[in-house]
């Protein structure tokens, strides 16, 4: 690799190239800037009020006090059953694409065209969906269930594009090397694909984590917003994305708690965003220099 | 014919962190003529090459000791005006590398950058350039065309042509020839002899017919216990003809590299 | 089972996965074309432009249906975001990989990616309690356009600036090797050589942070005032078609559901013609 810092000397004495450096080190300082007041602000004004208390208590006075436990329970709830739901099916579409099928075949072509255009579908566009086909179609009403099941539509096309690149990554010896010992490709997926094509696997999943964490507008009107306890999957359930919204917008005085879940929730997302980055770095390299 | 060398080389080694590519080489290139560097690949030539237009410095990690003058300047010294030493030195490399910009556009952004603004300068000398390098007829409908669908070989020219436009005092080509077909290699090959006598011409080959044909100098480079070094460096007649040392003789006869 | 047999039951599971997986988007547009189908029978399609204002009913003919002050609202914060967040994604980039000294820009790196890790739930939040009153101050109300704008710029800086980077790195070595031996300065390396060697990826980017700022809900929801009625200027409140959705849904029935179902289409719309224009203006030609 060009270092290009030391490669590329600006001109001497040139305005036009003092300009550029002028505004390209002034555009980097000011993304800076923008993120330490926003994320120093959230964790200055939020981190105080976190402790055990916060964690496992129920709210009390419609959030202003009281803890977040129950957001927690739905939060953990609604990520199972997206997960249940779609690391299956995402695993089973992601092999086909990359195992069975030819790169120029039209199967996989409007597959793959069409999952892209789902990657982009706005997440209010899943929640009318989820609201139209699970609440109503299905009869689960707003629940937890209902929920999970939009978000799972949601992250189908980042764990399957995830996983896919995971397989494709597989070295081909791999697959020579079984079919010469007369392994049937059913064999071949389980003992020898799967397991070399985890880590796209893993990353997935914890980008899909990572959405299904974040995500707010979908589950609105799908989850919706009760703030007890869920005591099954189809009670509604409301999730730290959505007590941070409610607390903000509809609740006067509401602002110290929903800053301290935002912090909550930050900290689970980086946490979730490093093992990301932990696994790629990592795991990764460490098939690639045992090849 | 010569008036006296352009690069001034004083034992001049080049390490990548602990690495060496070649180590003191001496060497006065002789102003205006053609001198061609030739050895087995590997040896240090590119390397050697790139140290004589402080392109060396995109390696990361590339540690350059001894000195080299060209045309009286030392190169390496700290105050040396990196841009304003590349454009007296021009280079051509071996895969032809036009940018992804139109075939004007290639020529005009040396110029434009080096303070050529007046459009009817930029547009006789873009001619001029082209003319030069036996372009002109076949490109000049479409200099507006991406340079990036010329073939191997006019791509080649095009680059050439590119380095020309700056007027440089020296020229340091990266066996230019190499990645081309023998037709457009013997194009790009008479025009390096045309550009004798008004550049000085520094041309890595390992092409030793080539070399024949076209130095007037010529060092040959080849590895000994890891490190690159010049083994032999003199007047294509001594070193084809009459070569000092054993592994020139070998080499030049093709029983080595 | 015969291994064969197994094989066979293999294939058809995965053809069974992928069918699904790639059959939910043809679902969801469906589901939204058979909601809309009663606003458009009963408000019909003319009215969503033509009424007098926007006074949702459950039956057609007792409410008011016009939709274009939001689908304005969302073009100019769209509009307005990516004007923003272009060039200091790009500037960002650039900085990443010719400005800053290495191990700074793979600190800058990580930190977009953080950024683009935050959920916009955070970003509205921080949006309502820090810029909205910061905005009210030089002219209220402060929940305005202008704050949507500056809100959604921040959540898909990252975006951009991820893609833009990405772009960069694929720059071929060569290019660069040329511009360093003719001499070339850095703001000329990168303007007239890197950026257009680099293009069709920045335009990728561009193209996905526009969706992401059209589709963009939360933030918008959080910091705009929702008042539907056409912008006079950056500091007046506005409504997008996300945040109506998300406000009125809880309670919408009838028709008034049925419309909001319609405007869910119209984004889902704006979203894939978006990706057919990127594919039709950005498809990269082959390189030799």
């Amino acid at each position: 690799m060009i270092d290009a810092t030391t490669a590329f000397p600006p001109a001497r004495g040139s305005s036009g190239e003092r300009l550029a450096t002028a505004a390209v080190w002034s555009s980097a300082l000011l993304v800076v800037g923008v993120s330490v007041w926003m994320l120093g602000g959230l964790f200055w004004q939020g981190a105080g009020r976190i402790n055990w208390a916060f964690l496992t208590t129920e709210p009390a006075n419609a959030g202003r006090s009281g803890g977040i436990a129950p957001m927690l329970a739905s939060t953990v709830l609604v990520l199972g059953v997206a997960l249940a739901v779609s690391v299956p099916l995402g695993l089973g579409a992601a092999v086909l694409l990359a195992e069975f099928t030819d790169s120029g075949s039209v199967f996989g072509r409007l597959v793959r065209r069409s999952l892209d255009v789902l990657a982009g579908v706005p997440s209010v566009v899943f929640a009318l969906f989820g609201n139209a086909l699970f609440c109503q179609y299905l009869g689960l009403g707003y629940s937890i269930l209902a929920g999970g099941l939009t978000l799972a539509c949601m992250v189908l096309p980042v764990l399957i594009r995830a996983t896919e690149e995971g397989f494709r990554a597989v070295p081909e010896d791999y697959r020579r090397a079984a079919a010469a010992l007369g392994m049937s490709r059913t064999g071949t997926l389980w003992h020898v694909l799967l397991p070399a094509a985890a880590p796209g696997l893993a990353v997935g999943l914890v980008l899909g984590i990572g959405r299904v964490l974040g995500e707010t507008a979908a589950l609105l009107f799908t989850s919706g917003y009760v703030d007890r306890m869920p005591e099954s999957l189809l009670d509604s359930g409301r999730t730290l994305s959505v007590h941070i919204y409610d607390l903000s917008m509809n609740v006067t005085g509401g602002d110290a708690n929903a800053c301290a879940t935002a912090v909550v929730l930050v900290v689970l997302l980086l946490v979730v965003n490093a093992a990301a980055g932990w696994i790629a770095r990592h795991w990764m390299r460490g098939k690639r220099i045992s090849e | 014919m010569s008036a006296g060398s352009y690069f001034e080389v004083s034992d001049m080694s080049l390490h990548y962190g602990a690495k060496c590519a070649f180590e003191s080489v001496v060497m006065s290139v002789p102003r205006g003529e053609v001198t061609a560097l030739i050895g087995p690949s590997g040896c240090g030539k590119t390397s050697f090459l790139n140290c004589l237009n402080r392109l060396i410095d995109l390696a990361p990690g590339a540690r350059v000791t001894g000195s080299v003058r060209a045309g009286g300047l030392d190169l390496y010294a700290p105050t040396t005006d990196l841009l304003a030493l590349r454009r007296r030195i021009g280079m051509l490399f071996q895969k032809p590398n036009p940018f992804p910009l139109s075939i004007r556009r290639n020529l005009e952004l040396p110029l434009r950058e080096h303070g050529i603004r007046d459009k009817r300068r930029l547009e006789e000398t873009v001619e001029h350039a082209l003319r030069d390098v036996g372009l002109w007829e076949e490109v000049k409908d479409r200099l507006d065309r991406p340079a990036l669908q010329l073939s191997g070989g006019q791509k080649q020219r095009l680059c050439l042509a590119r380095a020309l436009v700056l007027e440089p005092e020296a020229l340091l080509m990266d066996e230019p020839c190499s990645a081309l077909d023998p037709l457009a290699s013997a194009v790009v090959e008479d025009l390096i002899k045309r550009l004798r006598g008004r550049y000085t011409l520094l041309v890595v080959t390992h092409h030793l017919a080539q070399a024949r044909r076209l130095a007037d100098h010529v060092g040959l480079f080849w590895m000994l216990e890891g490190r690159g070094k010049l083994i032999e460096w003199g007047p294509a007649g001594q070193i084809f003809e009459a070569p000092r040392e054993a592994l020139t003789a070998e080499y030049v006869r093709g029983r080595q590299g | 089972m015969s291994p064969s047999a197994k094989d066979r039951l293999l294939l058809g599971v995965l053809r069974g996965c992928a069918a699904l997986a790639g059959l939910l988007v043809v679902v969801i547009a469906a589901f939204l074309i058979l909601e809309s189908v009663p606003a458009f029978r009963n408000v019909g399609w003319t009215r969503f432009f033509s009424d007098p204002a926007w006074h949702p009913a459950p039956r057609a003919e007792a409410g008011q249906f016009q939709m274009l002050p939001m689908l304005a609202g969302t073009l100019a914060v769209m509009a307005g975001a990516v004007l923003l967040a272009t060039p200091l994604g790009v500037l960002s980039a650039v900085f990443c990989r010719y400005y800053a000294p290495p191990a700074l820009g793979n600190a800058y790196r990580r930190l977009i990616e953080l950024l683009s890790g935050i959920p916009s739930v955070v970003y509205g939040f921080w949006g309502l309690v820090t810029l909205v009153p910061l905005i009210n101050q030089v002219r209220p109300p402060g929940a305005s356009l202008l704050a949507g704008v500056l809100v959604v710029a921040i959540m898909i800086l990252p975006t951009v600036a991820l893609m833009a980077d990405g772009a960069l790195a694929q720059v071929p070595q060569e290019y660069l090797r040329a511009a360093a031996a003719l001499g070339l300065s850095r703001w000329t390396t990168v303007r007239a050589v890197v950026l257009p060697a680099a293009k069709y990826g920045l335009f990728t980017g561009v193209m996905l942070e526009t969706g992401r700022a059209i589709g963009e809900t939360m933030a918008t929801l959080m910091v705009c005032g929702n008042i539907v009625r056409f912008p006079q200027s950056v500091f007046d409140p506005v409504r997008t078609l996300t945040a109506n959705i998300a406000l009125e849904m809880a309670y919408a029935l009838g028709d008034h559901r049925s419309a909001l179902f319609a405007s869910g289409l119209l984004l889902l719309v704006l979203i894939v013609m978006l990706a057919g224009a990127a594919e039709w203006i950005g498809g990269e030609p082959a390189r030799d």
